[in-house]
This record gives structure tokens, sequence and C-alpha cells, in this order.
């Protein structure tokens, strides 16, 4: 299995590369460096001088991806791609436009998004496989019928809707939890409450729905009949076996978004004042930052990678059939 | 029965387990009454003031900040020379550090005096002398910490001391010390530094004497010098700027620059110790994001002690500010408004400010609606909530907000939003002298047709009043009534300003050339351009609404949008056609809008011009070069009158409108009076913070049934659920489901 580890990790540079590259280009198509110079100080009074100055301070005055001028190798490394992509790869992420050390940014708010977003996630899959079961359980009654209607009507309904909606009943009506805010440690949990029963609910529908149907479907496998002809309770029939054979799939969609997590939600976090990671690359791409979008998509990119590789060491986990050679 | 009864005794351990946990709730309600409470309780019935802001703030450093967003903390840290007086209108600047307004000498070319009222042309030199006071302190700062042998105690750090500071407030020894004239100087010389992007530093560098120059100097300096070492400005002399003794200094500004003086009030202009740059300067503390940029040092009543812009800012009292009083004079209606209830208390009123990052507006108005925010901007959502006009026009609150004891205070902004003309463009602006006459036609008839009042009407709430030239109200050439009008879009019926008919347009765009929006020469019709940043699905009313008055005498305008940067490059270009742009003031000078158009200021051909639609005209260029020399005076005025005539003659823009901002204040926010171009004003504000708390009691008691309702319907599901339960295990098979 490290092997096969080793291979994968191997595997994610040149991906890593790519996405760095495509991110660059398109960045730059958008925005020259001169854009970014005018953004940055502000539409009164700029002189091209300033701009010039601005360039030469943070690096900006070279050619984009070749250097014709230079000698050598030089000519690939004396570029804006190859001075601001290669300190990536051993994370040091640099200074955003506006003179912040960006790996310091992203510590400081990784830990709200995550106090956000784990429970959430973990709540949800708790929640959700939950009713799920207990739909498969009741199949074909009306609590299985109700159900279904259920998922279908807070699936349809806008997740903007739920936190306005929530906010309005909960912290404008009921005063039982503060609007939005965020306090440090402890004093945390009364802000948390409102966004992470909001967040398992407006997941719901469209979660459950899926476990409903990988459940369904283990549930005609003969091993089913089987645990049934044993004269197994339907309980444990759902709870010890079709669990278990359910859990491939399940795994599949919710291992690759754990390492994700930090990344953290930009509605709910603007909605909640959570002072989280949701935003920062939204604010960064408004402001034509790109070293904060360079390191956020490099970010993303890690991070799913080491999903994909967490998933697939999961199923050896859950399925002694599957080994990662 | 058995059954029955496990149901029974699973609903009472649940109806047990229900009432402890709404016990808990109903104690903790008790312990602490207000459960929606954003702020630690410790906080509750303390002299705070509570706001809210957006954007997060970029830079601190008085150097580079030019936000509105940033000066709301910085004006209440640094200290420029000069402040606004905070009742009086028209805006006047008063001394803040120094102790008169500074004194202004004029010099020739030979050096030699000139008399005060000397045509500005003989005018080679003007010199600032400011006299500062000489009781100012400085915050408590590290920087300023010494040992016993008066060595500073953090500006060498070592490794292993950085190891063990996080943020500034981890250095635990503090000082302070007097403001002198040589920190004055110090910041000016910052202007140039090469490291730090001074928004400002193009143009002061036109004025400030020898400031380019001292630029390059520096710039040679730090090449030479390795990439994290302190350059040290003291050692590097400026000529434009001169120490007399500790608390005076000299500025030398090149010819004459009357608006100079409102510069002196801009926090580009703050004391900066050289103690504290050189302490920020250390590369182990820059590298934590300990800059002058997060933690700003002033002279200010407040100081910045949390700096989280994610989430929260806090500014609380700086202890060594002092000798600074509440006005004493101010508007005749002040005292009728109880803004002169302080005068002559010792300022700050307030011991604490926090602002707490909002994002979105609906959070941010229902926290100040529950008295979490002591006041509030209106949105468009929730002006209606907020905002009715009555029958004479004037806005007031809603009955549920004067319930609420809450007040609404409006002021139009030093502010214009309007829409330009490209005049190097052949069809708006023309080539040749023909050409040129039958666009301004042109221009004038879109001019009558674009209804601003509607455009107020509709899409700023009202907010907002119709601009006749690009001057504002406030500002010395801005006229009232029947004067004040501009004769080519409106005439003056019945006492009022009428818009000029349709008819009139038509005529006016016949004579342009284009009867009936018909180009004469191609028989084509007129098709005009008018381009935009990318818009959002929602201004496609706005933009529908755009092509709907030009419809008006059938012209058919057709958007062109393009991101922020193709939009910028387009102008920068000269390629634009008919955009939209604004204009904030910096000062309230009239010169500050009218050098908007000036010939030279032309965005296309120059290096800084602010003067987007290109319009050049000889004799409006002749007598800016004549207004913007002159202090205020009756001639002054004169020549920017004639000045507004030619623009409203040449119309280079639709004139737009000067936005009016509506603020709410709770009952407990005491002397606010709205003022659009000073930002230090926190000062002057008092809270009554125990009717705060007691109006936040009574307004966000919990209301705890619904936590009851939700436990009985939970119930009510949970026992038909068991009962089917139940049912289903003890059915056989799958060809007998449950009933």
């Amino acid at each position: 299995m490290l092997n096969y580890i080793f291979r994968r990790i191997l595997y994610a540079i040149p991906i890593l590369v790519g996405v760095n590259l495509i991110t660059f280009t398109l960045f730059f198509v958008i925005n020259t460096p001169d854009d970014m110079a005018r953004m940055h100080l502000g539409v009164k009074h700029v002189t091209d001088e300033a701009i010039m100055k601005w360039k030469l301070e943070h690096g900006y005055d070279k050619p984009l991806l070749y250097n014709p001028e230079a000698e050598g190798l030089a000519k690939l490394t004396g570029t804006i791609f190859f001075e601001k992509s290669i300190a990536m790869f051993v994370f040091d992420f640099g200074h955003a436009d506006d003179g912040r050390d960006i790996a310091h940014e992203i510590k400081s708010r990784m830990l709200p998004s995550l106090a956000i977003a784990l429970p959430i996630f973990l709540l949800g899959l708790l929640a959700h496989i939950t009713f799920a079961l207990v739909m498969v359980f009741f199949r074909m009654t009306y609590i299985d019928f109700w159900g279904v209607v259920l998922c279908v009507a807070l699936m349809s309904i806008s997740s903007l809707f739920y936190i306005i909606g929530g906010q309005f009943l909960v912290s404008k009506l009921w005063h039982l939890v503060p609007i939005s805010g965020y306090g440090s440690e402890l004093d945390a949990g009364r802000f948390l409450l409102l966004p992470i029963i909001i967040g398992v609910i407006s997941s719901a529908g469209a979660n459950v729905r899926w476990y409903r149907t990988i459940f369904l479907e283990e549930m005609n496998k003969e091993y089913v009949r089987t645990a049934r002809a044993k004269g197994l309770p339907e309980s444990i029939v759902l709870f010890r076996h079709v669990l278990k054979n359910a859990l491939i799939p399940i795994l599949t969609g919710a291992v690759v978004v754990i390492p994700l997590l930090f990344l953290g939600s930009l509605i709910t976090e603007s909605f909640f004042g959570i002072p989280g990671l949701g935003s920062y690359t939204i604010e960064a791409i408004n402001s034509q930052d790109f070293a904060v979008v360079r390191a956020m998509v490099f970010l993303g990119s890690l991070l799913y990678i080491v999903g994909l590789i967490l998933t697939d060491i999961s199923y050896t986990l859950v399925d002694p059939r599957i080994r990662l050679e | 029965m058995f059954f029955s009864f496990q149901i029974l005794v699973f609903s009472k351990k649940f109806l047990r387990m229900s009432s402890l946990i709404v016990l808990i709730l109903f104690l903790t309600a008790c312990n602490e009454a207000i459960w929606n409470n954003p702020y630690p309780s410790d906080d509750s019935g303390k002299n705070i003031l509570y706001n809210a802001f957006a954007e997060r703030p970029k830079h601190l450093d008085p150097v580079q900040s030019y936000s509105s967003n940033e000066i709301l903390f910085t004006a209440q840290i640094y200290q420029p020379p000069l402040q606004y007086h905070y009742l009086k209108r028209p805006y006047a600047l008063i001394p803040q550090t120094v102790d008169k307004m500074p004194t202004v000498q004029y010099f020739d070319e030979d050096g030699n005096l000139l008399s005060a009222d000397n045509e500005s042309n003989h005018v080679a030199y003007s010199v600032y002398e400011l006299s500062l006071k000489q009781d100012i302190f400085y915050q408590p700062h590290p920087s300023f910490a010494r040992n016993d042998q008066g060595e500073f105690l953090y500006h060498d750090l070592t490794r292993e001391e950085l190891q063990k500071v996080f943020k500034l407030a981890d250095f635990t020894q503090t000082n302070t010390r007097k403001l002198l004239s040589e920190d004055y100087i110090y910041q000016i010389k910052r202007l140039a530094h090469p490291k730090l992007h001074s928004p400002i530093f193009g143009l002061m560098a036109d004025y400030i004497v020898g400031l380019r120059e001292y630029a390059d100097i520096l710039r040679k300096e730090a090449g030479v010098a390795p990439n994290d070492e302190y350059l040290d400005l003291r050692s590097f002399p400026l000529a434009g700027v001169e120490r007399v003794d500790d608390y005076t200094f000299r500025i030398k500004i090149k010819g004459k620059y009357p608006q100079f003086m409102y510069w002196l009030a801009m926090p580009f202009f703050s004391p900066i110790p050289w103690e504290a740059d050189r302490f920020y300067a250390q590369a182990g503390l820059i590298k934590k994001n300990i800059t002058l940029d997060w933690y700003p040092i002033g002279t200010g009543p407040y100081m910045l002690t949390e700096n989280d812009p994610n989430r929260i800012m806090v500014l609380a009292r700086n202890p060594n500010f002092k000798g600074e009083f509440y006005p004493s004079e101010g508007m005749p209606d002040d005292i009728e408004k109880g803004l002169l209830n302080d005068a002559g208390k010792p300022l700050p009123f307030i011991d604490k400010i926090i602002f707490s990052r909002e994002k979105e507006s609906i959070p941010r108005w229902n926290k100040f609606l529950q008295g979490y925010y002591d006041a509030s901007g209106i949105s468009s959502d929730s002006f209606d909530q907020a905002v009715q006009v009555t029958g004479q026009g004037e806005a007031t609150v809603t009955e549920a907000m004067e319930a609420q004891g809450m007040r609404l205070e409006t002021a139009v902004a030093p502010a214009t939003y309007y829409i330009g003309f490209n005049m190097l463009d052949p069809v708006v602006g023309g080539r040749n002298e023909q050409e040129k006459a039958s666009a301004r036609k042109l221009r004038q008839a879109i001019s009558i047709v674009v209804d601003y009042e509607e455009y107020i009407s509709i899409f700023a709430n009202g907010r907002g009043i119709p601009a006749q030239s690009p001057i504002p109200p406030g500002i010395t050439g801005y006229r009232e009534g029947r004067e004040g009008v501009n004769p080519i879009v409106y005439k003056w019926q019945d006492g009022k300003a009428q818009r000029r008919s349709i008819e009139e347009a038509n005529r006016l765009l016949a004579e342009a050339g284009y009867p009936n929006g018909i180009d004469n020469k191609t028989g084509t019709p007129l098709v005009l351009y008018f381009d935009v940043t990318a818009r959002s699905a929602d201004d496609k009313s706005l933009l529908d609404w755009m092509r709907k008055q030009f419809r008006k005498i059938n012209i058919q305008l057709v958007v062109r949008s393009t991101d922020y940067n193709r939009f910028q490059d387009k102008i920068r270009k000269g390629n634009a056609q008919i955009f939209e742009w604004g204009w904030n003031a910096d000062y309230p000078d009239p010169e500050n809008f009218l050098f908007l158009l000036y010939g030279p200021q032309r965005k296309v051909g120059s290096n800084s011009g602010n003067n987007a639609a290109n319009y050049d005209n000889a004799e409006y260029n002749r007598l800016f070069e004549q207004m913007e020399k002159m202090e205020d005076s009756p001639k002054r005025e004169q020549i920017i009158a004639r000045m507004v005539d030619i623009l409203r003659e040449d119309t280079p823009w639709l004139w737009g409108y000067h936005p009016k901002d509506y603020a709410l204040y709770h009952s407990w926010y005491h002397n606010v009076k709205p003022n659009k171009l000073s930002y230090n004003n926190i000062k002057y504000s008092r809270i009554d913070f125990v009717l705060r708390e007691q109006k936040r009691r009574e307004w966000n008691e919990p209301v705890i049934w619904p936590i009851g309702a939700g436990v009985a319907v939970l119930l009510l599901f949970l026992v038909p659920g068991i009962i089917a339960y139940r049912r289903r295990q003890r059915a056989v098979g799958l060809g007998k489901p449950a009933e």
C-alpha cells in the first residue's frame, strides 16, 4: 500500500504544475500586471511611475512565461510564472499584495472554517444516513413516501433561504442565538449552533435521497435475502449488513471532501460572520491579488488529491477484498 | 400491553430529558437574560460604541491608506496637523495638533518675500510654517520602551525574543514620548519611500520641493542596502521640509497651491515617530505580520488594540490623549438639536469602539434593530421598512422605527455620479468645428431626455439630488434656486426647475443632424454605445431604463459591458463613447471637482489624468489655472460661475446626481452631525449605555416556547414511528408490509 501511496503522490506533482499553469494563464488573460498595480494603488492620482514602482516591488516587472532577453535557463526561470510558482511546492505561499503573509492568514482562518464545516459534515453524515436507513426500514409505507416528499421539498429550496429564514425565526423572532458573529474558544458554540443546524438541514434533502437509493439497491442483494432467511430482525439486517456494504459509495462521496472542509463555505460564513477561509479566494479574485489566488487554488487542488488518496485508503478499510498495489 | 408500556417508559424518559434541556436553557437564560447578545456578557452596560464594517481594511499605514473603509479606523488614531470643525458649515479647517492655523508666505524666484495678495504668477514658492502644541503624547507603544541604560528594548529583537511574540500586545513594556516636529517631517519623507506605495506621491511630488529627487535618492540607497535593512530617513535631508525647532517645521511648496491646506487635514500628513519605523522594520516582525500597516501608532483619541479584520477591530481610548474639547459653537440650529449640550467637555466620550465585520446587509440590519449596533446605513432591501416620505417630500423614519426611538440623519455627500461623453469620439465629441458643434447639440439633447429625477426615485430610493454641474452642495460654486439651475436641461417655471420637453430635445437633435434619430448623412438610425463594467442581473432594469431614455428621441443605445480592467483600459485609450463614472471629494474646494474637466488632466495622453471625458476647452483651462491658485473670494466665485456656464453649454457630462446618505441612529446615540469630509468624528459621539442596555433587554427577551413546541412535535412523530417500528420488527417476510 505504501508503494501505491508513494506513486499517487508522485502523480500529484504534474497535476499540481498543470493546475498552477492553468490558473496562471487564466488569471493573466484577465488581469495584466498593470491592471493589478492600478487596482492596488487606487484610481485617484495614479501615475505610470507609481505603477512601474509597484510592479518592480512585487516582482511583476518580468515577462509572464518566457524571458527572451535572459540567457540560457534564465529564459524560463526569469519569468513571473517561475518565480511565483516554484516556492509553492515547498509551501512558501509568500505575501499577499497588501503585504500580509498568506500562510499566516490561511492558518488563522482555517480553524473557524473547520469549526463550522466539520460538525456540519459529521452531524450531517450521521443524521442523513440515519434518516435514509429509517426510510428504507419503512420502505413502501407512508413514512417512506412522505420522507421522500420532504426530501424533494428540502432539495428544492435555495440554501440562502434556509439561512435567512433560520436567522429570522431563531435569532430575530425568538432571540435564541446571536444572528451572526464569532467568539473565541468556548464562546464560539452559541454562534455556531444555528449555522450547523441550518447546514445539516439544508443538505438533508439531496443526501438522504442519495443514501436511500444506495441502501435500497443493497436491499435487493442475495445476502440480504439470506440474512432474512436466517430469521434476523429487519433492524439487524439493515444496520449490521446493509449499512456496511453500502459504505463504499458513501465513502466515495464523503471522504474526498474531508480535506476540503478547511476551505470553508462562502455563503454560510458571509451571512453568519464566521471569519473563515470561505471568502478568501473570492476576495482575492475581486482585488486581483494573484499571490492569494495562486496559493488557494494550489491548496485546493492539493487537498483534493489528498482527499482522493484518503478515499482509496478508506476502501481497504471497509472492504477487505480491496488491496492497493 | 408490554409493548405499550415500553413506549410509555421511553416517552417518559424522553420527556424527562427534554424537560432537563429546557430547564438548563431556562437557567442559562436567568443567568444571562439576553441569549442572542453577540458580545461577551462582561461588556454589557459598558461605555462601548458598536459599529460594523463590510470590507476589510488593506492598509492602516497613513502613507498608503486612501480608502473610506480604512480611514474609518485611521482617522481615530492618527492626527494630521489640521481637522474640520465638527459643527460648522460650510466645512472649515481648524487646528488639531498645531496651536494655530499654519502661516503661509510667498516668495519669488529670487527668494524675495511677496505680499499675500500677490498675483500667483509671480509666486515661485510658498512656505507653510506649522507650530505644534507642546503637550501631545503618543499612545503607549513598545517601540518607545527603553531599559535602565536608556537603550531601546525592542529595536534589535533576538530570535529567542521573537519566538514569544505573535502580536503587538505580546510586548510587555511600552512607553510614550512627546509629539515633535521631526515626526511630521519623517512622514512627509515616507511619501517617497521606495518600498511604500503612497497613492499621492505623484501628486505631492509636483508640489513639495525636492520630493521627486528625494525618491530617487532613497531608491538608490535602498538598492545597495540589504533587502530588509531599515532605511533611516533622518539621514537623508529633504529640501522641501525644514525643522525650525522641536515644535515648529516648514513645508516648501512649488508655486501657489492654496488647496495644500486641505491635504494637511488628511492622514497622509500624520506624524510617524522614527522609533516606530525602526521597530517595525525588523525582518522577524514583518514575517509575523507585525507592521505599521497592521498596528498603527498615533497621538489620536483612540488606539487599535485588536486587529482581526476578518472578524473584529477594537479601538480603545488612548490614555495619553488629552487637551481636546467638544466645540462650543456651531450652526444656529445645532442648539435646538442638542448638538451643543456637551460644549466644552473633554473628548472623547466613549471608552471603546468595537467594529464587527458584517459582509451581508441582512444580518447587519437585524442586529441594528436588536440594538447590537448603535447606528446603521440603510440598504435598499430595508429602505421601505425604515424610511417614509411625508406629504411635503421630507424623509422621516417609519412609525415602527420611531417607536423604537430611532432617528434619521441625511446628508448630501460631496460626491457626484455622472455619465461622461468621450470628447475624442467623432459622434459625441466631434473632430472638426462643424462636427463639434453638431455633437454639442446631440449631447444637450441627450441631457434633456435622461431623466435623473426618475432615476433617483427608482434606483436610489430618492436618495440623491439631480446635479446641475460637477459641483455638489456644500462646496463653493454650488448655487441654490433659480440661479443654480442648468438652463440647458431645465427651465424655471412656477418657482421651480422643470425639465425641458422632449420636443426641445428633438429640435436639438435635428439641429445636430439627426432628425427623428436618423443620421442625415447616411440615412441610418443613430446608434450610440454605453460602456459599462460587467453587471449583475440586478442591473438589467437600470440598463433597460437607460435605453428607454435614449429611445425617447429615437436613439438606439447599445450597452457594451466589459470587465473592470478592460473598461479602465477603454477609458485610458479613449475607446469608450458614453460611460459612467463618479468622484468623491478629497477636500471641499471646487477645484477638486472642476479639475475633472481640465484639459491637461485628460486621460488620453496624460500620465495620471482624471479627465475621463477628455474634455479640453481653452477658455475653461485658462480660467481653471487662474482659479486654482486663488483663495476663496467673490472674484474667484465669479470665475467658477463662468467655468460652470461653459461646462453646461458644452455638456461633456450628463451631470448625473449627488448621492444623499441616509443613516439611522438609536435614541442612545448623541452628538451626531453627518460630516462627509472628515472621519475623526467618533471622539464627539456620546452613548447612553444604560439606556442601551435597558432597551436591549426589552427587545431581546428570549422566546422559549418554540423549543418546547419543537420537542412536542418531535414526540408526535416519534411515538407513531416507534409503534410502526415495533410492528415492522414483528412482521414476517416482505410480502406483508406494515399497514
